[in-house]
Parts: structure tokens; C-alpha cells; sequence
């Protein structure tokens, strides 16, 4: 099974991405182009429902389907796509998004996740072969930080507050 | 200058851990080099033609004596003993060894210094007017900002991968001296009916392929809103500048694209949307980095002629490598960086080390970078600039050149810079032996000569008076020639003479160039001010008189 990096932790995965092998009442990742195209089928799912999001979907237009989501994946295709640390800040601060957020992709590496947990990332899918615990550490690199951000790492001092 | 607290001081030695823990993967084999690549870039290291070359962050062109004998050191015991000054006011060392570099940037973080973001697609050093706190015209010191900015943007969650590298020049005198109409943002300090401090903002200026004037998006941004205005333009450009084209991807381009007034309208929206959840600027940090850029304890001292009965050598450095000073009985010092027979820019430990001592003696302990890659020596007496100008003689950092033809930008071109299609050093080399004569340089007067080796535009070449750039013409090395670019105060892009010439034919075409200059003037009138008067067509005629004869 697989094992994710969610708030500070490995914890097996406890979600399907559609395509993977989903038993009923699973919880289940499908992707907007998708959940736009079988609206009747996804939104009846038995399990939590969850949603995945490409580099230039705008987030604003799920904002009304939010509150019905658990979860919101946001794709890093390589560690050099920078739009989702955006999208994830909008999800967090202006759309309200309490659920699980979660960054995937070939660009969710150990060098990238403190970044992703100050923009409200709390659950990182590293992909097959990142190294998980200098993912850990990663996330504890630093204990201080000069913007506001998501409290998901070990920051103690901050200079700039919202 | 801005001393660190703990949090700067944990965060530069951090970051240097992260580093260290980054370098060693990739020397065991568990990062490869396009996964290294975006790393090492964002620590000032790239991988180079002959060895690893670091940028050194010199925030807004400040440094302290104790940090440019720190850099003297580091040159000498990691590098070849020099190092070479850049256009965005960094310092550059061209032959690090790659795994020395964690340790290098450890000694960087005991004098408060460091490397970060000089490179990669993130925000830039900060860059500022050089005659900043001490100009006579000055609306405000820009530099409490230009810190308060490099804070905001180290390591910002948001902003670190961006679509492409993002620089940013404030100025706070009306008299732009920091190119900042051809930065990707451009803050000119302003004050509003109520006499507060503010900001006018200009976006989408920049050079390198297609280069572009900024232009204005916000007339007036008061101080408390700059950082949450700030993170609404770099949002805007996040999501929406373009990753698919390298050559695209400045935020220059989706200016262009948007035009100027949707532009202004999604960073209007994004900011009113986004202001609550942005970075405040409260006033009392305001007032804390502000404390650390007071006025120098000057002394009240009369102005006088320092140069009056000295001898012509020291009557030629007081006129060109001096300005006027904000205090009476003070004056600022050019250190030039542009000896003839030198790589402008370039200077050795030995000259650092004279330069930090003499500072220390005479200038508060403090020396500025300027972006035209000279040093300058802020708040001398007039009374000592007499010793001073034989110090700075004794290690040849008195040429007085500084504004001359001479004076000129380069980048370090195909000799270090893998990006670079055509060398630059040779040829400075050959310029300064062709201009090699003061009395010519003085009648030629105010000239920007400015040379980048390729498209990239390190060294300015757009807004050169004089614009030279290194193409690649079959394995073979020429020069496109532009005339009457300008990045000080009324900013202008230069237009191309006419075609490319052969490496051995710029000095000559140059010459030919300011032979017409001096024909078509009127009296006193500068070179950049005849050109526009009357256009490119005379000095495309003189520039290839004998060249098209001979071919």
C-alpha cells in the first residue's frame, strides 16, 4: 500500500486514485477533467470523494463543489511547476478549503515540501523512490521563516504576519 | 547597514545546511544534474564552461568593510584571488571548486552574507540606486525597502518556482540611476498630497530577447500595501505567465499580451481578493529596518575645492570619479573597476582588502557596488579625498574614467559564461587600447559603452548609448552595434546600426562612430543627445564608411 507524508508523518494512503483497484465505499481521487464528464456517476460515489487538479485548472471553478470534496490533489508534474503553490494558497486562504490537500506528481520531492506545507499542503504523495525520511527532515529544515505560511512545519519565529 | 537578528542569522545558516545536504546528494550520485540544476541555481552556483561560478548576493549593492575582506579571503583561498563584479550589483567568483562551495557559503553566513536567489527562476537580488542616502535629489533612502523586499521574497513559499527569473530595482530619486524602467519591477519612491511615502509601480520592463520599457501600473501605492501588492503582481504572473516557452516566459510578455490595463485590472482584483490573507507591513518594522539606514554621524564641515592647486592627475580623478554629497564638506567616491588593460569589473583580493581598509579610514566602513560594476566610497570628507585618491592610485583603482567611453559594462562573455555566443573581455581589451588616450575620452564626454555576450543582456547592451553584443555567426565570433539606448531617467531601447562586424573591427567601427559624433555635435552637447537629434542615418553611414569600401 502505499505510504504518504501527511502532517509531519508516514501514514499508509488511505485513498484511490481513479484507475487504481477501488472497492466500493472507497475513498476516490478523480480528476476535474473527469468528475466534469461523469458529473451524475461521480458525485453519487458510495466512499469520499476527491478531486485532482492540473497546472492550469483554475481553482476558482471548484470552489462550489468544495464543500462537497475531502479532498483536493494538486499535480507537480517536475519540481520546476511553481502554479500549484498558488493554487494551494487560493484553496487554503480564499476559498476556505478545510480538507485534506495534497500535492502529487513527479515534482513533489524532498526539496520542494517545506515550500508545500507553508502553502497549506498537509498531505504530500512523493513519488515511488523519493527518499520519505529526507522528506521528514525536509519538512523541519528550517525553524524559522520571514513570510506567514501554512502551520505545518516546525517554524518558532516569523517576520512577516497577515 | 542592516545588521541580522537571529532570525536572518538561523536562516542563512539553515539554508547553507540544506545546501550542504543538497551538494552531497548530488556528489553520490542520488540527485541527478537536472534535479541538482534548479537547486545549486538557487544558491548562486552555476556549472560553467570551466569551472562552478557563484553569484554572491550583495544586497542593493551594500557591503561592510569586514564583508569585503570577507570576500577578498574567500577569493583567494577557494578562487584564482579575484572576482568579478555584476550589473545587478553581486559579485562573481569564476573558479570555485563545486563540493567547497557548502563551505564557502558557511564563511558567507559569519559576515552575514550569502547566495541565495542570485540565480534560478525566483526573485533576484534587489537592486537600488547607488547614491542611495547620500543624493541630493532624494525622495527617500530606497534601501529600508529594498531590505524589507529581500526579506519578503527569501525562500517565499509561493514564489520560488517561478515561470522565469523575476528582478526587481527601487529608486528614490527622481533620477533613475538603477535601470529600474527595465526590471521586471520597477518602485520609484514617491510621496503622496499628505507628504507619505510611497511607490510608483511600473511593471514588465526588462531586457534579454525582446526587450521592454515598464510601464506604469499603479501611480501611487502607499507604503503599508507594498508587500501585499507586491505578492498580487507575482501571483498573477505565477498562474498566468507562460512555462511553455522559455523565451515567453517573463512576465514582460504577459504584460505585453494582456496589454497594460488588463494586466492592471487582474492584479487590481487579485489584490483586493488577496490582501487580507498577503503579508502586512506593519509600520513599527518599517521603523526598525529604517533604524539601520539613519544618517552617518557626518561632522558640519564646509564644502570647498578640494582639487585647487593640485596637480592635473588629481584635478582629472576629482572631476570624473566624484559626486556631489547630500552633507556639506562630504563628497562620494568612484572606485573604478575600469583600469585600461583590466576586465572591467574584475578586482583581486589584494584590491578588495585596500579598498575595505580605506573604507573603514575614511567612508564609515561601508562601500557600495554600483550596477555599472564599479565601487563607490559614499560619505568622504573633501579633506581627505586627497589621501584617498593616493591610495586608491597605489592599487590602480583610480582611473579616472568613470562615465567615459572607457567606463564601459561588459559581462564576462564566451571566456567564463556557458551561455555566451561571443567573447567580451577581448574585446574591452581592445577598446580600452584604442580610447587610450584621457584628453580623447574627456572631449568624447558622457558615453555608455555596455556589452553583453549573448541575448541575455547581463550586460545591458539595450540601453547602452553605445550597445554591443556578441552573436554567433557560423562558429564565428561578430558584434551587432546599437546606438541610443538609455536607462537613466528617460529610458530608450538602442537600435541596431546595420550589420554584425568581425571581432577585430568593433574598436574601429566604435571609432568611426564617436569621429561622427564629434563632427555632427552641437557645443556641449552630449553623444546620447546628438543621436537623438538626429537619428541613426549619419552614424550608419560613418560606422561602415571604410568597411564597406574595403569589402
Amino acid at each position: 500500500m502505499r505510504r504518504i507524508l501527511r502532517r509531519r508523518e508516514m501514514v499508509a494512503d488511505d485513498w484511490i486514485h481513479l484507475g487504481e483497484e477501488a472497492a466500493d465505499g472507497a475513498a476516490l481521487i478523480v480528476p476535474l477533467a473527469e468528475l466534469r464528464k461523469d458529473a451524475g456517476r461521480w458525485w453519487q460515489w458510495s466512499g469520499r470523494l476527491g478531486v485532482r487538479i492540473t497546472p492550469i485548472d483554475r481553482v476558482e471553478e471548484i470552489a462550489e463543489e468544495l464543500p462537497r470534496l475531502d479532498l483536493v490533489a494538486v499535480e507537480f508534474p517536475s519540481p520546476s511547476e511553481g502554479r500549484g503553490y498558488s493554487q494551494g494558497r487560493l484553496l487554503r486562504e480564499r476559498l476556505g478549503f478545510r480538507g485534506e490537500l495534497r500535492a502529487v506528481g513527479a515534482g513533489v520531492r524532498q526539496d520542494q515540501v517545506f515550500l508545500l506545507a507553508r502553502c497549506g499542503f498537509d498531505a504530500l504523495e512523493l513519488p515511488e523512490g523519493e527518499d520519505a525520511d529526507g522528506a521528514c527532515r525536509a519538512l523541519q529544515r528550517y525553524d524559522v521563516a520571514y513570510q506567514p505560511g501554512s502551520p505545518q512545519t516546525a517554524i518558532r519565529r516569523q517576520r512577516f504576519f497577515t | 547597514m542592516y545588521e541580522y537578528d537571529q532570525l536572518d542569522q538561523a536562516f542563512v545558516d539553515q539554508r547553507v545546511a540544506e545546501f550542504r545536504d543538497q551538494t552531497r546528494r548530488y556528489v553520490a550520485g542520488q540527485l541527478s544534474e537536472d534535479e541538482f540544476r534548479p537547486l545549486r541555481l538557487r544558491n548562486g552556483l552555476y556549472l560553467q564552461r570551466h569551472a562552478p561560478m557563484l553569484r554572491i548576493a550583495i544586497p542593493y549593492g551594500l557591503l561592510a568593510s569586514r564583508q569585503l575582506a570577507k570576500l577578498a579571503d574567500i577569493a583567494r583561498r577557494y578562487d584564482r584571488g579575484f572576482g568579478h563584479f555584476t550589473t545587478r550589483q553581486n559579485l562573481q567568483l569564476n573558479w570555485p571548486n563545486l563540493t567547497d562551495v557548502p563551505d564557502i557559503l558557511a564563511e558567507l553566513a559569519t559576515v552575514q552574507m550569502h547566495a541565495i536567489q542570485t540565480s534560478g527562476n525566483c526573485v533576484r537580488n534587489v537592486t537600488a540606486d547607488h547614491l542611495a542616502g547620500i543624493a541630493r535629489d532624494e525622495i527617500d533612502d530606497p534601501r529600508p525597502y529594498c531590505e524589507i523586499i529581500r526579506q519578503w521574497a527569501t525562500l517565499h513559499p509561493e514564489f520560488t518556482y517561478l515561470p522565469r527569473k523575476f528582478k526587481i530595482a527601487v529608486t528614490g530619486s527622481p533620477q533613475d540611476r538603477a535601470a529600474s524602467e527595465v526590471h521586471d519591477i520597477g518602485l520609484h519612491m514617491a510621496r503622496d498630497a499628505q507628504g507619505s511615502i510611497g511607490f510608483t509601480v511600473l511593471v514588465g520592463g526588462g531586457l534579454g530577447r525582446a526587450p521592454m520599457i515598464g510601464q506604469v501600473i499603479r501611480d501611487f501605492l502607499p507604503l503599508a500595501d507594498l508587500l501585499s501588492y507586491l505578492e498580487a503582481i507575482l501571483r498573477v504572473y505565477n498562474r498566468h505567465g507562460r512555462r511553455d516557452n522559455l523565451n515567453k516566459a517573463r512576465i514582460k510578455i504577459l504584460v505585453k499580451t494582456l496589454g497594460i490595463e488588463r494586466f492592471r485590472e487582474q492584479v487590481e482584483a487579485e489584490w483586493q481578493l488577496g490582501r487580507a490573507s498577503a503579508a502586512r507591513l506593519p509600520a513599527e518594522e518599517v521603523a526598525r529596518v529604517r533604524s539601520f539606514f539613519r544618517p552617518q554621524p557626518y561632522l558640519a564641515l564646509e564644502d570647498f575645492d578640494a582639487s585647487a592647486g593640485r596637480e592635473p592627475a588629481f584635478q582629472a580623478w576629482y572631476r570624473y570619479n566624484t559626486r556631489p554629497h547630500r552633507m556639506s564638506g562630504y563628497r562620494a567616491v568612484f572606485v573604478s573597476l575600469k583600469a585600461h588593460g583590466q576586465n572591467p569589473g574584475d578586482m583581486s583580493s589584494e584590491q578588495m582588502e585596500a579598498v575595505a581598509a580605506l573604507a573603514e579610514r575614511v567612508s564609515f566602513g561601508l562601500i557600495r557596488t554600483t550596477h555599472n560594476q564599479n565601487l563607490l566610497l559614499a560619505d568622504v570628507r573633501q579633506s581627505e579625498l586627497y589621501e584617498v585618491w593616493l591610495e586608491l592610485a597605489r592599487h590602480q583603482l583610480a582611473m579616472p574614467n568613470i562615465g567615459t567611453l572607457t567606463d564601459m559594462i561588459a559581462c564576462p562573455g564566451l571566456d567564463f559564461c556557458s551561455l555566451a555566443n561571443a567573447g567580451t573581455l577581448g574585446v574591452a581589451k581592445q577598446i580600452q587600447e584604442r580610447f587610450d588616450n584621457l584628453d580623447y575620452l574627456y572631449d568624447l564626454g558622457d558615453i555608455e559603452i555596455k556589452m553583453s555576450g549573448c541575448m541575455n543582456a547581463c550586460g545591458h547592451h539595450h540601453v547602452g548609448h553605445i550597445g554591443i553584443l556578441g552573436v554567433d555567426k557560423h562558429g564565428e565570433e561578430w558584434y551587432q552595434i546599437t546606438l541610443g539606448g538609455s536607462a537613466n531617467g528617460f529610458t530608450a531601447l538602442g537600435e541596431v546600426i546595420g550589420p554584425s562586424v568581425p571581432k577585430t573591427q568593433v574598436a574601429a567601427t566604435i571609432e568611426r562612430i564617436v569621429e561622427a559624433y564629434r563632427t555632427l555635435r552641437a557645443e556641449g552637447e552630449r553623444f546620447i543627445d546628438t543621436f537623438r537629434r538626429v537619428g541613426l542615418a549619419p552614424f550608419r553611414e560613418s560606422a561602415y564608411a571604410t568597411h564597406s569600401a574595403a569589402a
